[in-house]
Formats: structure tokens, C-alpha cells, sequence
């Protein structure tokens, strides 16, 4: 499903963020992306989410080559990948219901079907009830959880976490990793970037492990 | 993949219509709610462009009336031949019919000297004086039409039936006092040609206005902007609000200069009916009309969606998610 080829990432201050990287991850896979800040995982999503660009290498989403998706075909890639981040991104200013349609409106969900699956993205986070709701009116858990119903509420095939756990307690955080779970039970491709090594070893998912922007090895958890 | 993301069912062929409409209509409705949620900012860019609009749209109907109220003073465009004094009012009268019978000549009236006299009366007011007089001093007159118009193309021709009239038997003088009507066209056209070049000026300026407002609208979005493109929005998405938001500005703005344009039109009517009753003319000032309203507001909406179209285009490419981290 996702395909890194010797991948090298220089960002313009001259900072090497990818050296070489080669990784592959397959469909319906959960991958956990580890390391220390800086070790390139953030880089690794960015480029799958095309926020960057590699400077040297290829990678190939879902058996296409991203090198080919100009300007333009961005934002259609995108709708295909679902984002979650470890600071929500959520439109403070707009109710939930609104932040989890926002991608289904952008996708063109004819109107009446809007609601129907909004109920249902918030349902399978356990929000299902809070559609008035300001972010602000909810807990950082609550949150997280509404920005991981907008990621999935389009059922992309692909699912990419940046530190979705990093500002919740130890409790919440299980309760995020096991819903990340549950979309990959139900066959789509999930990468998590996160440092948290205590809380990932209770998955027995595929761990790669990152040092400075290479891949420092695969533990087997 | 792509199909993972779209959802399967039946679908009539009207729908993408119907889809499409829904969704713009839903954004018209929503840019107006932002704009009605910053009322001062909203009205103070509307105030400017209406301001815009009135100056030039108030310059073009005064030139359109000063020209409708020339109209008015076709009579100038006569000419007046005088005759000699003593020439009988059977004479004068057999004079004019010959001269209205000619090709040249749309019309010829015969004004005996007591007629003159009494219609001098009415319009000079000095109806006492008048009576002070033991003869009438005034001499017959034979008022003449030219078919072709006095000013225009056919000038040369009326110098022509000038100079032939002036040959008649009987006739002492022949007027034709078209200088200043034609001074005053040219003024009138210039002025036109003024007003255009104002007209211009001031859309460009209302393009920069809208553009500007639409760059800080941008500006105050960012992070919005940036989360909208992260789920997939595409270029034209991000900036279809922003469109609107311009097209209301333009419309709000329009109305105002509208507003502006016949409140200056009320306020004149009054003494400007004044002036023209002490002239003895029928002339009244008019408004903008149907026509013009209808075009003043268009060309707000249409000034709106371009300066929003210009610089939505130009801002949200510079906005992208992501720095380096």
C-alpha cells in the first residue's frame, strides 16, 4: 500500500530529516512509526499526506507514484487519506457536527446524506450526541476522538496519526490506540507516529523504529 | 482508491446539478452570515465601494441630464430670419409659406411683429416697459427649421440655406446661432469622456478595495484554510467563500452608491425644479432609472467577484499546510 524507495528529505534550513529510507507497508497493515523528536517520523507522514516532498527517492501510495500527483491532483489524494494530529486541527469556531462534515462535504455528499454519516463517523468514536458541541466545550480526549471521526468519516483506505496520543493520560490514550485498531480490523491502513513505547507494545502490531532518518531497526512486539 | 471515498448508490442524472447548486447556494448563504457577523469591517468596505460607485455614476447623470435639458433648446438650432421693417403681415406670412415649401426646410413659422411682441412680453417680464412703447419697434420674423440638424455633419448645409435665405427678397437678417449650442456639446462630451476615465479609475479601485478586504478575510482564516486543505480541499473550494464574500461586498457596496445617487437627486430636485421655473423650462432633473440602477448594481457585483477572484486566487496558493518539523 505504501511504498518508501530510498527516500532522502533535506528541508531548506539544510536539516537532513530523511536519509535514504526504504520502507514498505502493506495493505490493511498497522504500522507504528518509532523514535526519538527529530528521528524523522513526522517527516515520514508529511510526505505521505504530500505536505512535503521528498527531495530524492519515490513513494508509491497505493500503487501509484506520488512523484506524479501535481499542484492540482493534491487535494483528491488527500480525501483518500485520512489525517489525524496530535493537535486536532479542529475549526474552533464551528460546531462538531460541522468539523466531522467537513470532509464529506468537500467530497460532495449529497445534503441529506450528511447528517446520516456524521452520526455515524461520531458514533464509532463514541461521540455520537455531541454534534452541537464547541471543541472547546470538550475534553482533549473528546477532542482527539472528534478529529479521528473527520479522518475516517469518508472511509479512506488510508489512515495516518501523528502523535495522536501525545497530549492524553495514559487511560485515554489506550482508548485511542484501540479505535485506531478497530478501522484496521476492518481492513484499512493505519501508520501512527509515536514515542510512546510503553503504550505501543500492548499492540502487537509492526513496529519501525527511526534514528536519525534512517531505520534503526524492526522489533518485533 | 478513489472509489473508496465516494459513495456507491443510485444516483439520478440531475444530481451533480442539484449537488452543485446546493452547495453554492449553501456558501452564498454562509458568506453572507460572515459578513453580517462583522458588521463594521462589512459596511465600512461596502461604504467605500458605494462611494466609489456614486461619484462616478452621480458625474454621468448629471452630463445625462445637462444633455436632456440641451435637448430642450432644439429651438436654438432655428434660425431666425428678421425682415424689413414695413413688410406687410400678408407679405411675411406668403414669405414663410414659400420658404417652408422648400426640400431643405422641415418647417417655417411666420411671428408678426405684434406677436413678437407679446411673446417677448411673457418671457422677458417687462410687460410695464413694454407699455411705455407708443410702436411696436419689434420687425416680422419668419422662424425656419433646417431638415438637417445645425450641428452635426450637416453644419455646412444649414450655412447654406443661411447664406440663400439671407439673398430673399425682404429679409434683413438671417441668425443662425448655433456657436454656443455647439461649445456646449463639446463641453458635454468631454465631460462624458471625463466621467468615463473617473469611472475607470474608481473600479480599479474598487477591484484593490475588494481585493485587499478578501486578503485580510484570507489572513484571518489561515488556520482554517490550512485544515480545509489537509481533508482534501481543492483550491476552488477554499476559495468559492471568498467569492461570495466579494460578490456581496460589490452588491452591498452597489446599493449604497445607488443610495448615495438618488439622495443627491432628491436633495437637488428642489432647487434645481426652481432654476429651471425661473427659466420658464419644463425641465426636471431625473434619476438613475431602471436601467442604470440595474447597472449600477451589476457592476458592483460584477467589481466584487473580480477584485475577490484576483486576490483569493493569488493569497490561498501561498497557503499551504505544513513547515518544517
Amino acid at each position: 500500500m505504501i511504498r518508501f524507495e530510498q527516500v532522502v528529505k533535506r528541508y531548506p534550513s539544510g536539516r537532513e530529516a530523511l536519509a535514504d529510507l526504504s520502507l514498505e507497508v502493506g495493505r490493511g497493515e498497522m504500522v507504528f512509526l518509532t523514535g526519538h523528536s527529530g528521528a524523522g517520523k513526522s517527516t515520514v507522514l508529511k510526505l505521505l499526506a504530500l505536505i512535503e516532498r521528498p527531495t530524492r527517492g519515490r513513494i508509491d501510495v497505493a500503487g501509484r507514484d506520488t512523484r506524479t500527483i501535481g499542484r492540482r491532483g493534491v487535494p483528491a489524494y488527500r480525501r483518500n487519506v485520512g489525517m489525524v494530529f496530535q493537535d486536532h486541527k479542529l475549526l474552533h469556531d464551528r460546531p462538531v457536527w460541522d468539523n466531522v462534515a467537513l470532509p464529506l462535504v468537500i467530497a460532495g455528499t449529497p445534503r441529506r446524506e450528511l447528517d446520516r454519516r456524521v452520526r455515524a463517523g461520531l458514533d464509532q468514536v463514541g461521540l455520537l450526541g455531541r454534534e452541537g458541541a464547541f471543541p472547546v466545550e470538550l475534553s482533549t480526549g473528546e477532542q482527539q476522538r472528534v478529529g479521528i471521526a473527520r479522518a475516517v468519516v469518508t472511509k479512506p483506505p488510508i489512515l495516518i496519526a501523528d502523535e495522536p496520543t501525545g497530549n492524553l493520560d495514559p487511560e485515554l490514550a489506550l482508548e485511542v490506540m484501540k479505535l485506531f485498531r478497530s478501522f484496521n480490523e476492518v481492513g484499512v491502513t493505519v501508520v501512527i507516529a509515536s514515542h510512546d513505547l510503553h503504550l505501543i507494545e500492548q499492540f502487537g502490531a509492526r513496529r519501525i523504529a527511526l534514528a536519525g532518518g534512517r531505520i534503526a531497526g524492526e522489533p518485533h512486539g | 482508491m478513489a472509489e473508496g471515498a465516494r459513495h456507491a448508490g443510485t444516483r439520478s442524472f440531475l444530481e451533480p446539478v442539484t449537488l452543485w447548486l446546493e452547495r453554492h447556494l449553501q456558501t452564498l448563504v454562509a458568506s453572507l452570515g460572515r459578513i453580517a457577523r462583522a458588521p463594521f469591517g462589512s459596511l465600512l468596505t461596502m461604504g467605500v465601494i458605494g462611494i466609489a460607485l456614486a461619484l462616478p455614476a452621480a458625474l454621468g447623470l448629471v452630463v445625462d441630464n445637462a444633455r436632456s435639458a440641451s435637448g430642450g433648446w432644439q429651438d436654438a438650432l432655428d434660425l431666425s430670419l428678421y425682415l424689413k421693417p414695413g413688410i406687410p403681415e400678408r407679405d411675411g406670412a406668403q414669405l414663410s409659406g414659400r420658404i417652408g415649401a422648400r426640400g431643405d426646410v422641415a418647417s417655417a413659422r411666420y411671428v408678426s411683429p405684434a406677436d413678437g411682441l407679446a411673446e417677448f412680453r411673457r418671457w422677458s417680464g417687462l410687460g410695464g416697459a413694454l407699455d411705455a412703447l407708443k410702436d411696436n419697434p419689434l420687425p416680422g420674423m419668419v422662424v425656419v427649421r433646417p431638415r438637417a440638424p445645425a450641428i452635426g455633419p450637416d453644419a455646412a448645409a444649414v450655412e447654406r440655406l443661411a447664406g440663400e435665405l439671407r439673398a430673399l427678397p425682404g429679409v434683413d437678417q438671417v441668425q443662425l446661432d448655433t456657436e454656443w449650442v455647439r461649445r456646449f456639446t463639446s463641453i458635454l462630451e468631454a465631460l462624458r469622456r471625463a466621467v468615463l476615465l473617473v469611472a475607470g479609475l474608481l473600479g480599479l479601485a474598487v477591484l484593490m478595495i475588494v481585493g485587499n478586504t478578501v486578503r485580510l478575510d484570507i489572513d484571518a482564516r489561515r488556520a482554517e484554510i490550512e485544515v480545509v486543505k489537509l481533508v482534501g480541499g481543492s483550491d476552488g473550494f477554499v476559495r468559492r467563500p471568498f467569492l461570495y464574500g466579494g460578490v456581496w461586498y460589490g452588491l452591498g457596496g452597489g446599493l449604497l452608491g445607488w443610495i448615495l445617487v438618488e439622495a443627491l437627486v432628491l436633495a437637488l430636485a428642489g432647487p434645481i425644479d426652481r432654476v429651471a421655473s425661473a427659466y420658464g423650462s419644463a425641465f426636471a432633473l431625473h434619476g438613475l432609472g431602471l436601467r442604470a440602477s440595474v447597472a449600477l448594481l451589476a457592476t458592483g457585483t460584477m467589481l466584487g467577484w473580480l477584485g475577490a477572484f484576483v486576490s483569493a486566487t493569488r493569497h490561498l496558493r501561498q497557503i499551504e499546510p505544513g513547515t518544517e518539523g
